[in-house]
């Protein structure tokens, strides 16, 4: 080697090189991780603020954790092939593994106390793909943003002095996100079903329904009920696991039906603001018929081992640009993590 | 074997677009995890199939190492060094072709369709269970954090040896200069 060697200031400037290069990828792997801004929204912030609301209830998903499994198939009648590619649209039966549950992170909630009911859906395509969908039974999302879905679980958490949430940051709330005032009109005035088979499930966000020439049609679906609504008898009100019961009642006498209706968006009508309902005469398509044949209660069934994330989507599918639905996708993959790791009794 | 200065060109080639992949890769990892931004969705899209990218890369490089020379490290090196520079490079090799692995079979156990984009799906590798989902997912996130530290390490110890040993090991990857 015929180099010339290094005085000590130079060893010293190469020295300092060579920790700073990885140094600074260490620092930009943590900045990716979030570590490095706390106050960013993330995940684990999602499933803290839920936490607190409906309490830490290991093994059980951090909301809407009480329900019950259910099983089926979905007949498409191809209507919607003209609007999606996925295979599940094609005329056929596809078969799904769903949830029927209500709102909340507490498994044992009595059903009466919970207005907010869903239903989750997971389609198998005989391609591999799948669509997996949870939807509510609520006209529109409270909010429009992810910062006001998590503002909203801070507002909502019991004051521990009085054990409601506190009326000051209540008002706080909807001085921020002023869009919430029609959901707390909504809540005022709705009447629970006294079924999880009459309630109506709405997507709320809006997705992409791509077409076989590679058109985009934005849309919205609903799982409309065959089953006609009847008000909640007073024995069901002081019954806590009424839903569950009403549901294998039903079952045991023949299936449970609901049309999947797919509303496509008019002119105006914004793809990224899950808290606006889009209006009434807007263009719809009956897509197919969801036929449910059985129940199983949730730690039994296999509805337990599926994350209802609902940005696994088969071609065909895609999102739209609502910014709820990677905050999502992302708190459920959390939540999965969480209750699959706390069940199976696993410390790494 | 024929002695050597250098890897061989494809196996050079292949080490420093692994290099950018597999660190891309990590911070696309840690990000998409925790973002609740629209970024989510993107990076886990393209998470996936450079999962896949980088497994087949693990592969074929495996395959030119051992069918390739391999330069000797120069005698100014202690015993105890080439013994952590063999250590960390097979650790490195191990845990470039577990790691897509993990990712696959924690997908399937989750029951997740392993979609490449445009239809595509590759099959599952484990059966769905919790239990395998929860570890897997766990062991996920551990070999990645070691992933990243050794890479750390190995890089660490190349701009030592570039910058101030300057004994050509640096050379020998990157091609340029003889010894």
């Amino acid at each position: 080697m015929t180099q010339p060697s290094l005085s000590n200031r130079q060893k010293l400037t190469r020295l300092l090189l060579v920790a700073a290069v990885p140094l600074a990828l260490i620092l930009l792997f943590l900045w990716a991780g979030g570590w490095l801004t706390p106050q960013r929204l993330s995940a684990d912030k999602m499933i803290v603020a839920l936490e607190q609301t409906g309490g830490k209830h290991p093994g059980y998903r951090r909301n809407h954790a009480k329900g019950i499994c259910i099983l089926g198939d979905f007949i498409a009648n191809g209507q919607a092939s003209s609007l999606s590619r996925a295979a599940l649209f094609a005329p056929g039966s596809t078969p799904v593994t769903g949830r029927l549950a209500i709102a909340g992170g507490n498994p044992a909630a009595p059903d009466y106390a919970v207005p907010v009911r869903s239903m989750a859906l997971l389609f198998q395509q005989a391609n591999g793909e799948q669509w997996r969908t949870g939807m509510n039974a609520i006209p529109f999302f409270p909010v429009a943003t992810v910062q006001g879905f998590y503002d909203q679980q801070e507002a909502s958490r019991p004051d521990p002095a009085t054990g409601k949430p506190n009326p000051a940051s209540m008002q706080a709330l909807v001085h921020k996100h002023p869009e919430i005032t029609h959901f707390v009109r909504w809540v005022k005035q709705a009447v629970p079903a006294s079924s999880w088979s009459s309630e109506q499930y709405n997507s709320l966000n809006a997705f992409l329904f791509d077409d076989a020439s590679h058109h985009q049609h934005l849309v919205r679906w609903s799982m409309v009920p065959h089953t006609p609504r009847q008000p909640i008898t007073a024995a069901e009100q002081g019954d806590s696991d009424f839903l569950q019961k009403d549901l294998q009642q039903r079952l045991a006498k023949g299936p449970l039906k609901w049309d999947l209706i797919i509303t496509l968006a008019g002119a105006g009508d914004a793809g990224n603001d899950a808290s606006r309902a889009w209006p009434a005469d807007r263009q719809t398509v009956n897509a197919g018929t969801l036929v449910i044949n059985r129940a199983v209660p949730q730690r039994e069934g296999k509805c337990n081992d599926i994350n209802y994330d609902p940005l696994i989507l088969p071609d065909g599918i895609a999102a739209s640009d609502d910014p709820l639905l990677n905050a999502r996708s992302a708190a459920y993959a959390k939540s999965y993590n969480l209750r699959t790791r706390e069940q199976s009794g696993h410390s790494l | 074997m024929k002695q050597v200065t250098h890897f061989h060109p494809a196996l050079r080639v292949v080490h420093w677009l692994m290099a950018a992949l597999i660190l891309f890769m990590l911070l696309i990892g840690v990000a998409m995890v925790s973002t609740v931004s629209s970024l989510h969705a993107l990076l886990v899209s393209i998470h996936k199939p450079l999962g896949l990218m980088i497994l087949v890369l693990v592969l074929a490089r495996l395959w030119l190492r051992f069918c390739t020379a391999v330069p000797a490290l120069p005698h100014s090196i202690p015993g105890w060094q080439r013994a952590m520079a063999q250590l960390s490079h097979w650790a490195l090799y191990a845990m470039m072709l577990a790691q897509p692995l993990i990712g696959w079979a924690m997908l399937s156990a989750a029951g997740y369709p392993v979609t490449l984009g445009g239809g595509l799906v590759l099959p599952p590798i484990v059966p769905i269970n919790n239990g395998s989902y929860a570890l897997l997912r766990s062991l996920h996130s551990i070999v990645a954090l070691l992933l990243f530290l050794t890479i750390m390490v190995h890089l660490a110890a190349a701009l030592l040896h570039v910058l101030i040993l300057r004994d050509g090991v640096f050379a020998s990857m990157a091609g340029k200069r003889k010894r």
